[in-house]
């Protein structure tokens, strides 16, 4: 998420040579057509950054990322939301961005169809209320590793019989799990059933030093000494800790991402997505690269889960619900499955704009359900489409152009 | 040397029957082919080669090894490799991203790529100069070409081809075979399946003809060219 810009100026130089061979006939024409289908034209803003010498363009991402971490201290108005405590926010929605890159490991990557990805998450929350206070009481530093171990064991265990089936089939079956898990949680007692479990531990405090917020008068910014946040104290006040913990975990998650797509674990993804028997044939075990995707994003689910249970302090099987998968499958789609920018886009989408709106009540529903229908119509392929999606746009105009001036061919 | 041999194979798509009891052998060089009408069963049999489909009853064996329950995925690194039925090339990567996935299982593919790529453009020019195009925007002849280069480039011993000329120009047709040829000549065994049974009798050593799932006649290709009860079933009558 520190540099949107690369993969737009790919799709802008690529849609730009792929036009050339037609770019004769028809250059105005389909320049026209692209703008039009996404909407507006991201390639100018992403040329000229990519034109910057690498260390301005380094400077730049350190500055975002800067901004990134300063976020719940800057108190920005418009954007914080006046109804909650904006570092709670933060949190909420950077979880739900380190769970939309893990479903899109799955959905995107893979193109298996999770709709039970919310219990990988519960196994992570419970392992660590369970472990952590009910049942035991785990250090946090054993709780994570063991959140994450427990998350991709279930993973592995939900996937070596169901990845045998395909497309609906699957969707089906993970369907069914997650209901399982949140059903499991409800009715035994050894888990909180319905009562939950209080108490969960929280990520162990330093108390270094004191930081200020900012306050702002108009467009004025104070240094407000009065508004202060404690490096790095963990407490249920102050969220702010909870939100740095997440972004850090996502900056890992990213990187790792990076070197996983770049990979040939990421290419044998992208073959068996496209066609399962046609990579078969290439010699890729499908399968067990399947079972890979499911594990890594039943191990990035749970740490999500994990995390959220120990902001949390408490959890109980409602945390859970069926409608969370679908708001995480709502996040990846519209964001663009397959694209680790666009993903986190929709996280924040998702996540976000039902806090700010908080204040319109019941409205805020029907606020969002109409932004999801837009979104499905002007972006089907999400607000940052994947790499392959861009490029077949590309590819039906070209295809276009060339039917149109077909003298030339 | 017999490369591969295929014993009383019986394959089933539920309770129906694909194949019967369908027995043939591949020598070292040469190029056999099946031929036979739609639904005779010839891409049943390539895939269960390939190891796609289950085989209820029968043997396949390679290079002596019997290989009849191996998963696909397996079979490319001992030597077979498939250009299916439909081309089936990754519409979304480009052509050079297809090829790289041809060489998937090869442990040293790093190091041979250059020669592997040279030896598919020097066989089908038309993918280098389109080598940064997605795949999936070109036209039938050249996602052919693509198929049949992807299943080259992993170095097999057997290529199997499911229907290289479908639905392809006549001109093109013609230029697919003398490619054919030229990989038969570089000294990979071909197995090839066809509706277009006097193109490939032509260029066969060995030619098997299927009918509703059964192996009803065998013989060399020039042969059953000049038989005539062959030519009146699958050539056309009185050609």
């Amino acid at each position: 998420m520190t540099e949107p810009k690369p993969p737009a100026n790919a799709a802008a130089s690529s849609g730009a040579t792929k036009a050339s061979p037609s770019a004769g006939t028809k250059p105005v024409a389909s320049g026209g057509t692209s703008s039009r289908r996404f909407g507006w034209d991201r390639g100018a803003l992403a040329r000229r950054v990519t034109a910057l010498p690498t260390p301005v363009k380094w400077l730049l991402i350190a500055l975002f990322v800067v901004f990134l971490y300063a976020l719940p201290l800057l108190e920005i108005p418009i954007i914080s939301t006046p109804d909650t405590d904006f570092g709670a926010v933060l949190f909420t929605v950077a979880s739900y961005v380190l769970v939309a890159l893990g479903l899109n490991i799955v959905l995107g990557y893979a193109g298996l169809l999770d709709l039970g990805y919310v219990g990988f998450y519960a196994v992570g929350a419970y392992t660590v209320a369970v472990l952590g206070s009910f049942q035991a009481h785990l250090s946090w530093w054993m709780l994570i590793p063991l959140a994450v171990l427990f998350s991709t064991i279930s993973g592995l265990l939900l996937g070596a019989p169901t990845l045998r089936v395909r497309g609906d089939y699957l969707a089906i079956v993970t369907l069914g799990f997650g209901e399982i898990i949140r059903l499991t949680a409800l009715n035994t007692e050894w888990l909180g059933a319905a009562k939950g479990i209080t108490q969960v531990p929280r990520p162990p405090s330093v108390e270094w030093f004191e930081i200020p917020h900012l306050q702002w008068d108009g467009f004025t910014a104070f240094i407000d000494l009065g508004d202060t946040t404690k490096f790095l104290f963990f407490g249920v006040a102050d969220q702010a800790p909870y939100y740095w913990l997440a972004l850090t975990v996502i900056f890992l998650v990213l990187g790792a991402d990076r070197m996983l797509r770049r990979s040939r674990v990421g290419r044998s993804w992208e073959a068996t997505r496209e066609d399962e028997d046609a990579a078969e044939l290439m010699g890729v075990p499908t399968f067990r690269f399947k079972l890979l995707a499911f594990a890594c994003g039943a191990f990035i689910g749970g740490l999500s889960g994990a995390l959220f249970a120990s902001r949390q302090g408490f959890i109980n099987p409602e945390s859970f619900q069926l409608l969370l998968s679908i708001l995480f499958v709502a996040a990846v789609v519209v964001g663009g499955a397959g694209n680790i920018y666009g993903v986190t886009l929709g996280a924040i989408v998702v996540g976000y704009l039902p806090e700010r709106f908080r204040g319109f009540e019941e409205w805020r529903l029907l606020v969002f359900g109409v932004a999801l229908i837009l979104l499905a119509n002007f972006r089907p392929q999400g607000l940052l489409p994947p790499r392959r999606a861009k490029r077949a746009i590309a590819a039906d105009e070209q295809l276009e152009a060339l039917e149109e001036g077909t003298a030339r061919v | 040397m017999t490369l591969l041999e295929v014993d009383g194979l019986c394959v089933n798509y539920g309770r129906i029957e694909a194949i019967r009891d369908v027995t043939f052998a591949v020598e070292e060089g040469a190029v056999v082919t099946l031929i036979g009408a739609n639904g005779a069963g010839k891409t049943t049999t390539l895939k269960t080669l390939s190891g796609l489909r289950k085989v209820r009853a029968g043997a396949v064996r390679f290079q002596g090894k019997d290989i009849t329950a191996m998963p696909a995925h397996l079979r490319v690194p001992l030597g077979i490799s498939q250009s299916p039925e439909g081309r089936r090339i990754f519409p979304g990567m480009s052509v050079l991203e297809n090829l790289d996935m041809g060489a998937f299982s090869r442990a040293d593919r790093v190091k041979t790529r250059s020669a592997d790529l040279e030896r598919v453009f020097t066989l089908f020019p038309r993918l280098e100069e389109r080598r940064e195009q997605l795949a999936g925007t070109m036209s039938g002849g050249e996602q052919q070409m693509l198929a049949m280069g992807r299943a080259l480039m992993s170095r097999p011993k057997l290529i199997l081809l499911d229907e290289p000329s479908m639905g392809l120009a006549p001109k093109l047709i013609q230029q697919i075979f003398s490619i054919i040829n030229d990989i038969r000549e570089q000294g990979t065994t071909i197995l090839l399946v066809e509706q277009n049974a006097m193109q490939a009798l032509r260029i066969a050593d060995r030619a098997y003809i299927l009918e509703t799932g059964e192996i009803v006649r065998e013989g060399t290709g020039d042969d059953l060219v000049a038989d005539d009860s062959v030519r009146a079933a699958y050539l056309g009558g009185d050609v």
